[in-house]
């Protein structure tokens, strides 16, 4: 098992024809993502590295049954792709665009909220790198080859930090069950939580790396969420203790903004509940091992 | 996006906010002319910087005619304000505006957020206004009335008086409240605002609420859809460095450290800067060149961090995921012989290809430091820095 993402899920990549959409596409179909269509308005009946291109996703899911989504949609346009794929029956969307408004993404939460929980869309991202199932399939835009196939499950905001982590792990021959991208925006489709909790529930997660970032509350709501929730060992890293007050550090939601979002703050949070923490970017791969 | 006090109540009054009666000038003499225009008695003359704090540092003036206007702004034009918020180097005063003083009876704190929480548009209010928000959650947390609003029928009327209620409002100006409340939220809404904040609101003698100070905050992704807006942008407020960075498509912020850092990835920047720090140095900036390291980018990022004068030493840590190392080596040899760097460069290269990217490093023939894990670039830097300190104290 992993989680979000098998060998088996059927994918359908919005704003396929794009130039980094068409890249993405080539290298998860060579890491055996079954990847079964693409969606551009106006563009269906034209095929993208053999993958069939439909003009809605209803169309698409209609035609190939597709149960994921990757949303590679313009700024301007990505949170309308992201209704559509949650209007059209995508169980598991991830969004990769960088840039979207913030209001937007409140439009998106609200609007995801529609539908009864047992079909409501779960959405990963925006600003993401993506969700990798190590050996089975990728939904993203990661170099596969970094990840080991195992049983350490990762949840992070940032693309290459992850990578970093995922490279460490490799280095001591130590595989992921699924590394997921939850994104660097301040309004994101999933929390540090909503993974943890998926994580929880894996049977191929043994342990559980958590990397976060300054800004926001979702860090000290997943710390709450472990000491009451979790099981597993979890492991976490917090970027930017140097990072000054008030200013935005690249992520939009990287911007320490109240009480509780510095790195500080967060790490003395997450060991209070019980979390171990890598004191620096480093020793990421060395934390994890030393727990399992 | 930051604007200033005098566009965020030009908008805001647009969207049916009451302010005080004022203008902005250039001069002394065009203030002194425009507090004649408007007419009254007394009048605020105010620095426009994106900057809070202006009453303490000497940028808000309370004058009695118009010599005393003169005087006040020959006081404050082309100087630098330094208040807690803008750091010790200022923000210029190059724009000043002038406002009729109203008689006021009491002062209440309104503001608009985007509530990472609930990830809606709270508003937080309270009847103890003048005060910064920080010192009233810090001083008088029972105090703070918070209200989040629902994206798909908005600020509601009940909500508004609730707020006005709360903040005992007197009931004849209730209405003038709601009205106040649901201009800011629609200026919020339909601007793609992430802070509206008014401090102090204020409840005047004669029965009005007048907005008398605001300030705003806009999504910067969103401006493609408010060119009124972007227009708004003063570049005098904001660090060169960092301006020039983001027209460039780079995310730079300025720190005071001496170890320059070009990275891919914010995560990853945030992080090789906390590994400076455990190493014993401290970064000069934070620079995330984004994901495709190209050799115009890495050429930029050079040129970007070495106009920073406090730079000694330079460290490039990249993750080439999708990128090879090979290509982001020649990439970095190639910005190396363009940018003329006379301060030590250490590389460390991650991910595909790393021995192909190394070798190219290496037989470049350029003085590089090469490192292999994050901490052993970050301490090569730190030592390569300090080092080079001692070279230099020697040469004096």
């Amino acid at each position: 098992m992993s989680i979000y993402l098998d060998r088996d899920t059927r994918v359908i990549v919005q704003g396929i024809t794009g130039r980094m959409a068409q890249f993405h596409t080539k290298d998860m179909l060579e890491y055996g993502t079954n990847v079964v269509g693409g969606v551009v308005p106006g563009k269906g009946g034209e095929t993208v590295h053999g993958v069939p291109v439909f003009d809605t996703v209803k169309e698409a899911v209609a035609a190939t049954q597709a149960k994921a989504s990757l949303v590679f949609v313009p700024p301007p346009f990505a949170a309308d792709s992201i209704m559509e794929a949650a209007d059209a029956g995508i169980q598991y969307c991830v969004c990769i665009t960088d840039g979207i408004p913030a209001q937007d993404m409140i439009q998106v939460k609200r609007y995801m909220m529609r539908y009864p929980k047992e079909r409501r869309m779960v959405l990963t991202g925006p600003n993401c790198a993506g969700t990798i199932s190590p050996g089975k399939a990728m939904l993203g835009i990661m170099p596969g080859h970094i990840f080991l196939p195992g049983h350490v499950g990762i949840v992070g905001r940032s693309g290459t930090l992850g990578y970093e982590a995922a490279a460490q792990l490799k280095e001591r021959g130590i595989g992921v069950s699924t590394s997921v991208g939850i994104g660097g925006d301040p309004i994101n489709g999933s929390s540090f939580r909503d993974i943890l909790e998926q994580f929880e529930n894996d049977d191929d997660t043994h342990v559980i790396a958590m990397i976060g970032e300054i800004g926001g509350p979702q860090e000290a709501e997943a710390a709450a969420y472990i000491r009451d929730h979790i099981t597993k060992p979890v492991v976490a890293y917090v970027a930017g203790l140097t990072a000054p007050k008030g200013r935005t550090m690249g992520h939009a939601g990287a911007i320490i903004s109240a009480f509780g979002e510095s790195a500080s703050e967060k790490v003395e949070i997450l060991t209070a509940a019980g979390v171990t923490v890598a004191e620096n970017p480093a020793v990421i791969g060395e934390t994890i091992a030393s727990v399992m | 996006m930051d604007i200033h006090e005098y566009q965020a109540k030009e908008v805001l009054s647009n969207f049916g906010v009451e302010i005080p009666a004022g203008a902005l000038a250039y001069s002394p003499e065009q203030a002194a002319y425009r507090a004649r225009e408007m007419g009254g008695e007394k009048w605020i003359v105010k620095a426009q910087v994106h900057a809070g704090g202006r009453g303490k540092a000497g940028g808000v003036k309370l004058c009695d005619n118009e010599h005393e206007i003169q005087e006040a702004c020959e006081g404050m034009f082309g100087r630098k304000l330094v208040t807690h918020q803008t750091g010790p180097e200022g923000k210029g005063i190059y724009r000043i505006y002038v406002e009729a003083a109203v008689p006021i009876e009491r002062e209440i704190y309104l503001g608009f957020v985007l509530d990472r929480t609930s990830q809606r548009i709270m508003i937080v209010a309270s009847a103890e206004g003048g005060m910064e928000i920080e010192d009233i959650s810090e001083n008088r947390p029972e105090s703070i009335i918070r209200s989040t609003v629902e994206p798909a029928v908005g600020l509601r009327d009940f909500q508004a008086r609730e707020i006005a209620f709360k903040l005992g409002i007197e009931p004849s100006l209730t209405q003038s409240m709601v009205r106040t409340l649901q201009g800011c939220y629609r200026a919020f809404r339909d601007l793609d605002a992430t802070m509206v904040e008014i401090n102090p609101l204020v409840v005047t003698t004669d029965n009005r609420i007048l907005a008398l100070d605001a300030k705003m905050t806009f999504d910067d992704n969103a401006m493609f859809r408010h060119p009124q807006i972007s227009e708004l942008r003063d570049k005098s407020q904001e660090d060169p460095r960092e301006s020039r960075a983001a027209d460039r498509g780079l995310s730079y912020v300025g720190l005071d450290g001496n170890i320059g850092c070009i990275v891919n990835g914010a995560g990853l920047a945030m992080a090789t800067m906390d590994t400076i720090k455990l190493a014993g140095g401290e970064p000069a900036n934070f620079l995330d060149i984004g994901g495709g390291a190209t050799p115009e980018r890495v050429a930029k990022a050079f040129r970007l961090v070495m106009s920073d004068d406090k730079v000694e030493a330079v460290l490039v840590n990249i993750f080439a995921g999708i990128n090879r190392c090979d290509w982001v080596a020649e990439g970095v040899v190639q910005a190396l012989q363009e940018v003329k760097i006379d301060v030590p460069v250490i590389v460390r290269l991650a991910g595909t290809n790393v021995e192909e990217g190394m070798k190219i490093l290496a037989k470049s023939g350029l003085p590089i430091i090469r490192a292999t894990t994050l901490m052993e670039a970050a301490e090569r830097s730190v030592s390569a820095w300090k080092s080079d300190n001692t070279t230099n104290l020697k040469a004096v």
